[in-house]
Order: structure tokens, then C-alpha cells, then sequence
């Protein structure tokens, strides 16, 4: 099949339904509205749901009860709609749900703007609802990335029963690039019958299955979380997903990079390259489970002086980068936030003088 | 090879469209491209642009801060974005709307009175096109019949327009073979 | 001789948690016998509140879906858009339904949502402890009313089936209560009617059931019912506020 140009939003409204996902419930926000406008047409036609919900909360739920009767069913929204779905998110989380977030994520804190951020990092990867929970999130570089990692994320999260969250922006949603739909990671969902509320008869059962995520018991509740921190250790072990960037070079300096900042970066890299200087990148696909042994790797790599952090936002990623390289070299971040991305100009500049500073540092093999 | 154009003007002039048609004819042509608008509030009558970046490679930064060309179809556009312009790239101005000139000796400046031009062809609204068209020919950033065909495309399934925009496109390159 | 008084099938051998003289259990009963008679029991899925029936699903046995506070209705419409063929019903207070999830109530009543709605009004919020709720009478007392519900400050108390009933879209939205025998076989037809409306297909269904709460009330349960008829029932009236067949469209 020949490629098509899409638009991010559209792309990843189309990716889901090839999914085999075909229940989408949301509520209009800039900058992704256009998925909502591309799937009030499409979904109709393949015997789909579209429902505008009242609010991003209500959709949260809507996906919840959607999911929780053993449907495949997701939403978009963008920055401060993720923040009112926060709350069905960690309900959604706490009862093992496999539903499945996009945030198109725009400038903030509060209002903020419309152009593409990536201020979204700690509320995505760390919680953003309460309770001791996890999504894994995966972070797109592109339209054609979008699309895998749409049609990947149902999978997953019916692979770990827990949320999945694509992190884009506004660059990622509004941007129109050449792309396929790859039939391989069309997939047929699992059977859901041990835990949906399906109904008794679906299943031909009479034992009535509870969606919950009540554990008035402190003991059964500890239990409880514990079992999620075990599928969180195993998203560690089997689901982490990065990509190495000029990483088999003598590079004095190590950039992590995700998203729509990435490709910059690669830009950037390429540029430096022309000019006799190296620099590599590790570029995380998954922020959670994050790409802790390949930053420490690269980062303890002799001769790498400093590592530094590049993110559309004042320096989020910056501390879990910090963590992974722990201590085998100084962690610097740089960084735009509110909607201005960036150019390969001004990070070969940052990388410059962020190795001046860093001039008297020895790096890993001292 | 990378090239970039910057398509501005006026919300409702077709910015957008001209830009995701040129993009077209480049992906047919087997290039690597990449669109990216201006998005927000002025969805009619502010100012919307959109960049098409063109590449042998596959593109990293989208985000360009000098691109090689310009199509300025108001002066807002033409004051905001030719001072940003690569040496020796093409910047289009549409003369119908624009009385001012680039202030630049090292670009390729190519006068068209665009609006005027989709007057005379009875709708104003295929401006668009004409100045695609001229750009095009002037720049050949892609091939003239790979635009034909993306055009042809995007047109196909509305009616009259499809007549009418191909006039547009042959009346867009006959001025820029014209031109000088 | 035939039995004539049984548990309902559906029903299970779980003591209650509830408070002596409390309506839940009761209303728990009615919906369970409207299930167990309309044969439902293997596609119906309940929406358990957050609040004093959060614990519903021990003891009504069909698939349950727990609810955030207020936030059943959207789960509902959630299952029912996928799932049209289920029978979805939720459960749901004064606190959930009036206050915190009014706009979830609203919207899918006003969408038309094909499930139904077990509303319970008994004037206080009960599982946090007694706080005011929106349907919390003029002057009564609550541990966040102690000198009673001045409306000046907070308003009267809010309506619950006629509010919804102005809504356009067709729909059965009725109050009733289990107080008193006199008025629970009224209240169990009325749920039965809700049930039926949603399982052909034809609209929204709301039962408000005005409650009590002597607990949170600090009454007897007989003072309680005595107070419930006499202030509650004289503002809250009873009766079909709405029926689809009433409506007489655009």
C-alpha cells in the first residue's frame, strides 16, 4: 500500500479504528479536535461509537464503562483536558483497566497556550491522578510513529490491563506527513470474560464479575498495589522502548531527547557532525517504563563529559535522567517552553557551551 | 537536498490547502515532506501560514527558521517572512495585494498579480492555486505534472472547481514563465 | 401451599451493612425483585455509587461497575454505547447525583441514555458522616448545617426529578418512597417501569426515592419516617413528573 498524507490528529483517529478500536468518546480541545471531527465521520461508517461527551471527566468515565464492559475504547485531549480526566485515570488504573489516553499536549500550567509543549511530562509519567499508579506512556516523534504506537497501545494495554497513555503535541497532531497503516500491528483483543462486566450471559456464567478499585481492607489494598507494582516492573523488563542516535560515535556529550524536541535534536546532531563534532542521543519511545539502562549505558561510555536533558518545558525529564545517569557525569538541562520549539541553531549552541562549562569534567572513566 | 516554503496570508485565502497540495505532489514524487501549520484562533481573516519542508532524507527538524522559499499573498506575510528567506531562494509576492517589494537582492523575486488573476478567472478563491502554480514554475520544487496530477486530486470529487482550478494552474505558470 | 415470600434469586445471603431503620436494603430488594421478574439477571450491569451503597454489589448478584463520585451516568452511557443489548442501572445518592455528578445526570438524561437511574434522596449525605446535600430541607441540622440549612446562604434544596424533567428529550422520571408499606408497592412498579422503558429501547429512567437516614438524622426510625412524610414529602411530591409517552415531542 502506497503512503498517504495525513495530519498527526486525523492519523491517529484513522490508527485506532484500524486497531480494531471502535468506541471513542471525547470532548473538543485545542489542539487535537480534529481527531474528534475525523472520527464523528469515520466511526459511522465502520459500526463504531462516537460520542462528544458533557466534559473530559465524563469521558473519562465513559471510557471506563466502556472498557470495563470489555470493549476497546479510547479518547484524546490535550493539557488541561488530561487534567480533568485525571481523576478517571486513576480509577481506571486502580480497577486494571485497559484503556487507552492521547494527550496532544499544549502549553500550560492552567490556561497556558495552544502550541506544542511538553510541560505534561511529570503529570503523564508520575501520577497526575492520585494513588499509587502508572501509565506507560509512549511518546511519538512523528505522524508515522503516532500511528504505530496507537495501534501498539491497545495491545499493551490489554497486555498489562493497565492504562496506556501516547504523549504527543501540538506539532505531532497538527503536522500532515507521508504515512502507512502497517497490517501487522492490526490485533484481535483478548478474551476479556475473566474480569469484564460483560454481562453474565455473555460469558455463559453465573458468577457476576466487579469492576472496582475499593480496598477498605489496608491490608487487601497493599496487596492490591502491589500487584500493580509488579506489572510495573515487568512493563520494565519486557515493554521498554528507545532509540539510540549516533551512539556508536566518540561523543563528548550525550543528549536524551523525546518527542517532537527529538527530531530537532536529530537535526541538530547531523548538523554538528558536518562540523567534526559528535554528539550522540538516546531518544525514549516509552517514558514509562523509561530507558534507565541505556542512559546510564551512554552516559558512562568513555569519554561522555556531561548529559544533557532537551525538553519543551523547564526540565522535567531533566530528574529521571538524572536518576539513570546517577552521578557518572554531570546532568545539565536545556530547554523552550510555550509553545516556541527549539531550532538545530540554538541546540548545537546550547550543546557548545554546555561542554565549556563542563570542560574540566572528566566524564565516566575517571 | 532539503528546500522549505513558507505559504502566507490571510485566514480563508487557501493557505493551508496550497501548502498540503504541494506537499502531495512531493510525497508522489517519492520525497521525504513534512507540513506544519500555524494553529489557534484566527481560523478566518488573521494571518495563517504553513511551512512544506521537502528532503532526499528523511526530515528531522520541521521547525525551520530560514526556509529557502516564500509565497506571500498579503503584506503582513511578505513584511513578517521575507527578511527570514535563504539567499536565492524564490519569494513570490502577490502584487494585487501587496505594493511594497522583498527590501532583499539575493532572492528570487517574482511579482504576480495573483488575486488579480483568479478575478479574471471569475472566483478569487483559486488565488491560491495560481500562486502554487507560479511558485512551482519558478522554483520547481517539484515536478509541474505531479502538482497537476495532486491538483487534479484534490479537486476531483467537487464539481466545477476542478475546471476551474486547472485554469488557475495554467494561467499561475504562464505568469511565472512570463515573469521577467 | 405454594411459597408465598422468598429472598429474590438474585439477591445473595449477605447481611447487609446498613444502619438499623436505613432504606437502602429496602430499595436493594425492589430492584432485585424487578430483575429476578423481568429475567434479566445475566445481562444487567449495576453502577455502584460512591456513598453508603458503594457495597451494593455484595448483595445483588450481577456484574457491577464502581463508580467515582457522581461519575455513574458517563460509565453508564459508556456501557451502553458499546453495549446497547446490556441492561445498565445506577444507583446513587443525593450527595453523588445532585451535587457532584448533577452534570453527569443532566447530560445523560438529556442525551436520552438508555439506562436507569436509582436515585435515593434521603436530605444528607450519609457515608462521610451527615454533611448537608443539596436536597437537604430548609433549617434541617447537619454537621456542616448545625444551626439548619440557611437558604439565604445555600438555597433551597434541589429537585431532582422535576429539574430533569424540564429536559426535552423523552424520558420516565417519577419520585416515590418506601417509607411506608402503603407507598413501596407503588415505588416497586415504578422501578419496574424504569426497567421496562430502557429494556424496549425507548428512553432515559429516574426513580427518585425519597429515604431516610435516622443515623445521620439523629431520630428514631420511627421519628425518622414521621419527619420524612411531614417536611420531605410536602416539597418533594410524589408521582410521574414525566413519561415518554407524555411528551409530546417536536
Amino acid at each position: 500500500m502506497g503512503k498517504i498524507l495525513m495530519k498527526g490528529n486525523e492519523a491517529i483517529g484513522e490508527a485506532a479504528v484500524r486497531a480494531g478500536c471502535l468506541s471513542y468518546f471525547a470532548y473538543p480541545i485545542t489542539p487535537q479536535s480534529e481527531v474528534s471531527e475525523y472520527l464523528a465521520r469515520r466511526m459511522p461508517e465502520v459500526g463504531g461509537v462516537f460520542l462528544q461527551g458533557e466534559s473530559e471527566v465524563a469521558v473519562s468515565y465513559m471510557i471506563f464503562g466502556a472498557v470495563g464492559c470489555g470493549a476497546r475504547a479510547f479518547t484524546t485531549s490535550s493539557s488541561p483536558g488530561i487534567s480533568l480526566m485525571s481523576e478517571g485515570i486513576s480509577y481506571i488504573a486502580g480497577a486494571e483497566l485497559p484503556a487507552v489516553f492521547i494527550n496532544i499536549q499544549r502549553g500550560g500550567p492552567g490556561l497556558g497556550g495552544i502550541l506544542p509543549s511538553q510541560g505534561d511530562y511529570f503529570q503523564s509519567t508520575k501520577g497526575g491522578g492520585h494513588g499509587d499508579y502508572h501509565l506507560m506512556v509512549m511518546a511519538p516523534a512523528g505522524v508515522q510513529e503516532a500511528v504505530e504506537m496507537v495501534m501498539m497501545a491497545f495491545p499493551l494495554a490489554e497486555k498489562y490491563r493497565n492504562p496506556v497513555m501516547i504523549l504527543g503535541d501540538g506539532l505531532i497532531g497538527q503536522m500532515m506527513e507521508p504515512i502507512t497503516f502497517p497490517d501487522h500491528l492490526r490485533t484481535e483483543p483478548p478474551n476479556k470474560d475473566e474480569w469484564a462486566s460483560n454481562g453474565m450471559d455473555t460469558r455463559k456464567s453465573s458468577k457476576p464479575n466487579l469492576v472496582k478499585s475499593l480496598f477498605l481492607d489496608p491490608k487487601e489494598l497493599n496487596a492490591h498495589n502491589l500487584l500493580l507494582k509488579a506489572k510495573y516492573e515487568r512493563m520494565k523488563k519486557e515493554d521498554v522502548r528507545y532509540e539510540p542516535y549516533n551512539i556508536d560515535s566518540d561523543y563528548q556529550i550525550l543528549i536524551v531527547s523525546y518527542g517532537t524536541m527529538s527530531r530537532v535534536c536529530k537535526t541538530a546532531i547531523d548538523n554538528m557532525k558536518e562540523d567534526g563534532m559528535e554528539v550522540g542521543m538516546i531518544r525514549p519511545q516509552t517514558l514509562f517504563p523509561f530507558p534507565e539502562a541505556a542512559i546510564h549505558d551512554a552516559a558512562s561510555k568513555a569519554g561522555c563529559r556531561v548529559v544533557v536533558s532537551i525538553e519543551m518545558s523547564v526540565g522535567q525529564m531533566v530528574e529521571d535522567v538524572e536518576r539513570c545517569v546517577r552521578g557518572k557525569c554531570p546532568v545539565e538541562w536545556y530547554g523552550k517552553c510555550g509553545g516556541e520549539v527549539p531550532t538545530p541553531e540554538e541546540i548545537a549552541g546550547a550543546v557548545r557551551s554546555l561542554l565549556e562549562k563542563n570542560a574540566g569534567s572528566f566524564g565516566a572513566k575517571y | 537536498m532539503q528546500n522549505e516554503a513558507i505559504f502566507a496570508g490571510f485566514g480563508g485565502q487557501g493557505i493551508l490547502l496550497s501548502g498540503k497540495i504541494l506537499a502531495q505532489a512531493a510525497m508522489v514524487q517519492g520525497l521525504e515532506v513534512a507540513w506544519v501549520p500555524s494553529y489557534g484562533p484566527e481560523m478566518r481573516g488573521g494571518t495563517a501560514y504553513c511551512m512544506v519542508v521537502i528532503s532526499d532524507r528523511p526530515i528531522g527538524s520541521p521547525i525551520i527558521k530560514n526556509p529557502r522559499h516564500l509565497v506571500a499573498m498579503n503584506l503582513p506575510s511578505l513584511e513578517k517572512f521575507a527578511p527570514l528567506v535563504k539567499p536565492r531562494g524564490v519569494v513570490l509576492i502577490n502584487s494585487s495585494l501587496i505594493s511594497i517589494r522583498a527590501g532583499r537582492n539575493d532572492v528570487d523575486e517574482m511579482v504576480i498579480p495573483v488575486t488579480d488573476i483568479a478575478k479574471d478567472l471569475g472566483n478569487v478563491k483559486v488565488a491560491n492555486i495560481v500562486a502554487l502554480a507560479a511558485f512551482v514554475a519558478r522554483s520547481r520544487i517539484v515536478d509541474f505534472d505531479l502538482l497537476r496530477e495532486a491538483v487534479t486530486g484534490e479537486f476531483a470529487r467537487k464539481g466545477n472547481l476542478l475546471a476551474l482550478n486547472m485554469e488557475a494552474l495554467d494561467r499561475g505558470k504562464d505568469a511565472a514563465l512570463r515573469f521577467r | 401451599m405454594g411459597r408465598i415470600f422468598r429472598k429474590p434469586e438474585v439477591m445473595t445471603d449477605e447481611p447487609t451493612h446498613y444502619c438499623p431503620g436505613c432504606t437502602h436494603g429496602l430499595i436493594h430488594r425492589l430492584v432485585a425483585e424487578v430483575i429476578d421478574e423481568l429475567g434479566i439477571r445475566g445481562r444487567t450491569v449495576g453502577i455502584a455509587p460512591v456513598g453508603c451503597a458503594v457495597f451494593i454489589y455484595n448483595y445483588i448478584s450481577v456484574d457491577f461497575q464502581e463508580s467515582a463520585h457522581g461519575r455513574a451516568p458517563a460509565m453508564a452511557t459508556g456501557i451502553k454505547r458499546v453495549r446497547p443489548d446490556l441492561i445498565v442501572f445506577t444507583y446513587q445518592g443525593d450527595g453523588d447525583l445532585a451535587s457532584i455528578g448533577i452534570a453527569e445526570i443532566i447530560h445523560a438524561a438529556n442525551r436520552g441514555e438508555k439506562f436507569t437511574t436509582i436515585f435515593v434522596n434521603n436530605a444528607v449525605y450519609g457515608m462521610t458522616g451527615g454533611q448537608m446535600a443539596p436536597t437537604t430541607m430548609p433549617g434541617q441540622r447537619t454537621t456542616t448545617s448545625p444551626f439548619g440549612r440557611k437558604v439565604e446562604e445555600v438555597g433551597m434544596p434541589i429537585k431532582i426529578a422535576e429539574l430533569l424533567s424540564t429536559i426535552e428529550t423523552p424520558g420516565y422520571i417519577t419520585r416515590q418512597t418506601v417509607i411506608k408499606p402503603k407507598y413501596i408497592v407503588q415505588a416497586k412498579k415504578a422501578i419496574k417501569k424504569a426497567f421496562k422503558y430502557q429494556m424496549e429501547g425507548r428512553c432515559f429512567s429516574l426513580v427518585e426515592v425519597v429515604s431516610i437516614c435516622p443515623t445521620n438524622w439523629g431520630l428514631t426510625p420511627v421519628e425518622a419516617v414521621k419527619w420524612a412524610e411531614e417536611t420531605m414529602l410536602s416539597y418533594y411530591k410524589l408521582g410521574d413528573c414525566k413519561t415518554p409517552d407524555s411528551h409530546k415531542g417536536v
